[in-house]
């Protein structure tokens, strides 16, 4: 799969349009990397030049890479019915620097940003209407990032004497169990002088 | 209109602007669950139209990276429960990607025939609730009483109704009882005998037609802009459909057409679907003849359950079995953007695999997420009651939105 790479002269195009780089094929899906800064031109290319016709923008979502600088992926998932291919655009970015929206190029990707605010706490520049969408009416926090735990931090109930819905934090009898299971004999430990092995066997996981 | 009135040469004109707000749902029956829509009206036309989705979030995105692959598939049923094996399916073949493996010929046959059974299950409730929602009861009393024998047939192979969880990575969870592709076969020859009764009802109706021709007409540049797929599109004008663009599981083998309709107003999209179900008991039809026999999951015991009458004899298959539920399989790093056209339209699951036993994060892309955005799109400038309509056509449930 990956030898097929510089082959493809379509990866090619993909690359030379700028804001652009890294164009690879992961799985037998197109994925390419793209910059913050000329975010709205390369995606308005990738619409508007006949060799990519990306008609629609799918799906947009983030994913929280914690450990990294910049921690978050913006993913937009593209499709081209005219040519019958899909394309994912990966743009890196962290819990201030704002994304450009691609809105103006699909209006379907508001509610996309929006809940990409929503869960994580990507902003996105230029878009007007960056409200809360999934979560409660004047909820606190990013639930989908990878710090904000599990069970969140308030719970709701009825309180039959003050006759409306409370908020309270969170109770638990028990604590929630997560169970490790990364066992100790498969891929963490590296004996000295053994590195090359252990990189080949871990190489995957970039 | 007020009046004007003239005043040393000036003409002074009060207008008397009709302009409230009103709240559509989140408890309405036509609201299909729990859409909270606001509508903010000038008498009983539609201005603005601000869907507030959300009531039935229960963070199943957030819930998934805390399960096992094996554990995350009855999420999948909870999402869109009217057509829960649909949902399953993208899952299924998200972790079959990341995992390098493909299902046996018998259970993607299988998984092929539910997905066309689902279908039907999915646009009988959306087409029959629709026509309740313009006002005609008949058509719901009739279509729940068919939607009953399909979902005897979802009970005969998983033993739910609804819930199925029947799908799983490297195949179906059992094969189908002795029987059963005798009764859906029966089944197939009786339903279009009920499908021409339905067509009777609404087809030709003048109501039905009064109530949807030209009623969010949505062109097809639009469609593609909004992010529109399955039915709703192709009622647009787009012959585009995955089960023929990017055929997974066996739906290159079968021979079926794709209905598409012309004007891409609430009729055609009810036309679409009507269609779509004959063509869908075509699939199912050549599924029963093509079945072939063999075995119905992956004969990996990393990926799926030894059998039970071997786990009494080989420790081996005891340990397996011991493991799989316990750990699950680890899956190996990657990720993949699946879809499949779920009856609804293209239902994709973004999976990011770190290596480890759950995924590291599975965006859920829900279909009708595309619809409802384009609520104010299509309502605008059209009476109350055709917001109704419009909700009806786009065919949403709350369940998959939400997440």
């Amino acid at each position: 799969m990956p030898a097929a790479v510089p082959a493809d002269p379509w990866l090619a195009a993909l690359e030379s349009v700028p804001g652009l780089s890294d164009a690879r094929i992961a799985l037998g899906e197109y994925v390419v990397a793209a910059a913050r800064d000329g975010l709205v031109a390369a995606m308005t290319v990738l619409r508007d030049d006949p060799r990519f016709a990306f008609a629609q923008v799918m799906d947009i979502c983030g994913v929280d890479y914690p450990d990294r600088t910049e921690r978050f992926d913006v993913v937009y998932n593209l499709l081209s019915v005219a040519h019958n291919r899909r394309l994912r655009v990966i743009a890196a970015t962290d819990e201030s620097a704002p994304v450009p929206s691609v809105h103006t190029i699909w209006p379907a990707a508001t509610w996309w940003e929006r809940e990409a605010w929503d869960l994580f706490g990507i902003v996105f520049a230029g878009q007007p209407d960056l409200r809360r969408i999934l979560t409660d009416y004047g909820f606190e926090g990013h639930p989908l990032r990878k710090d904000f735990p599990l069970t969140g931090y308030v719970e709701v109930r009825y309180d039959e004497e003050r006759k409306q819905v409370v908020y309270e934090p969170v109770k638990l009898t028990q604590d929630w169990r997560s169970f490790d299971f990364v066992s100790p004999w498969e891929g963490v430990t590296t004996l000295p002088g053994d590195e090359k092995v252990h990189q080949a066997r871990v190489g995957g996981k970039g | 209109m007020g009046e004007s009135t003239e005043t040393a040469g000036r003409t002074t004109q009060t207008l008397e602007i009709d302009s409230h707000a009103i709240n559509f749902g989140p408890q309405h029956p036509a609201a299909h669950g729990v859409l909270r829509l606001i509508l903010e009206m000038d008498g009983e036309v539609v201005e603005r139209a601000d869907p507030h989705i959300g009531l039935l979030h229960r963070g199943t995105e957030k819930l998934m990276e805390y399960r096992t692959y094996l554990q995350n598939v009855p999420y999948f049923d909870r999402l869109d429960y009217v057509s829960p094996m649909c949902e399953e399916h993208s899952f299924v073949l998200a972790v079959e990607k990341l995992l390098g493996v493909e299902a046996p010929p018998r259970a993607q046959w299988i998984r092929t025939l539910f997905a066309e059974i689902t279908r039907i299950l999915n646009h009988l409730l959306n087409v029959t609730t629709y026509a309740l929602d313009v006002g005609a009861i008949t058509p719901p009393l009739w279509g729940f009483e068919e939607r009953e024998i399909l979902m005897e047939f979802h009970e005969a192979v998983s033993g739910a109704r609804l819930h199925a969880n029947y799908f799983r990575p490297g195949g179906v969870n059992r094969d189908l009882p002795a029987g059963l592709a005798e009764r859906i076969g029966e089944w197939a020859e009786r339903f279009p005998k009920f499908l021409d009764e339905l067509e009777t009802l609404l087809t030709g109706n003048r109501i039905w037609k009064q109530r949807t021709v030209d009623i969010g007409v949505m062109t097809p540049e639009d469609a593609l802009a909004w992010g529109w797929s399955g039915p709703p599109l192709r009622a647009s004008g787009i012959p585009w459909d995955l089960r023929r663009a990017q055929p997974y599981d066996k739906y290159a083998e079968v021979d079926f057409q794709i209905p598409v309709g012309r004007n891409g107003d609430c009729y055609d999209r009810y036309l679409v679907r009507l269609l779509e179900m004959r063509e869908s008991l075509k699939i199912i039809r050549q599924c029963l003849a093509k079945l072939p026999a063999g075995p119905v999951k992956l004969h990996d015991n990393k990926i799926t359950p030894p059998p039970r009458a071997e786990m009494k004899r080989s420790m081996e298959a005891l340990i397996h079995h011991f493991k799989l539920y316990t750990e699950g399989f680890h899956v190996p790093a990657g990720a993949t953007y699946t879809a499949t056209e779920s009856p609804k339209g293209e239902f994709g699951v973004y999976l990011v695999a770190d290596g480890t036993n759950k995924p590291y994060r599975c965006k859920i892309r829900s279909t009708g997420f595309a619809f409802l955005q384009a609520m104010e799109h299509l309502a605008k400038r059209h009476m109350l009651a055709d917001a109704v309509a419009i909700i009806g056509s786009i065919d949403i449930v709350f369940g998959e939105i939400d997440r």
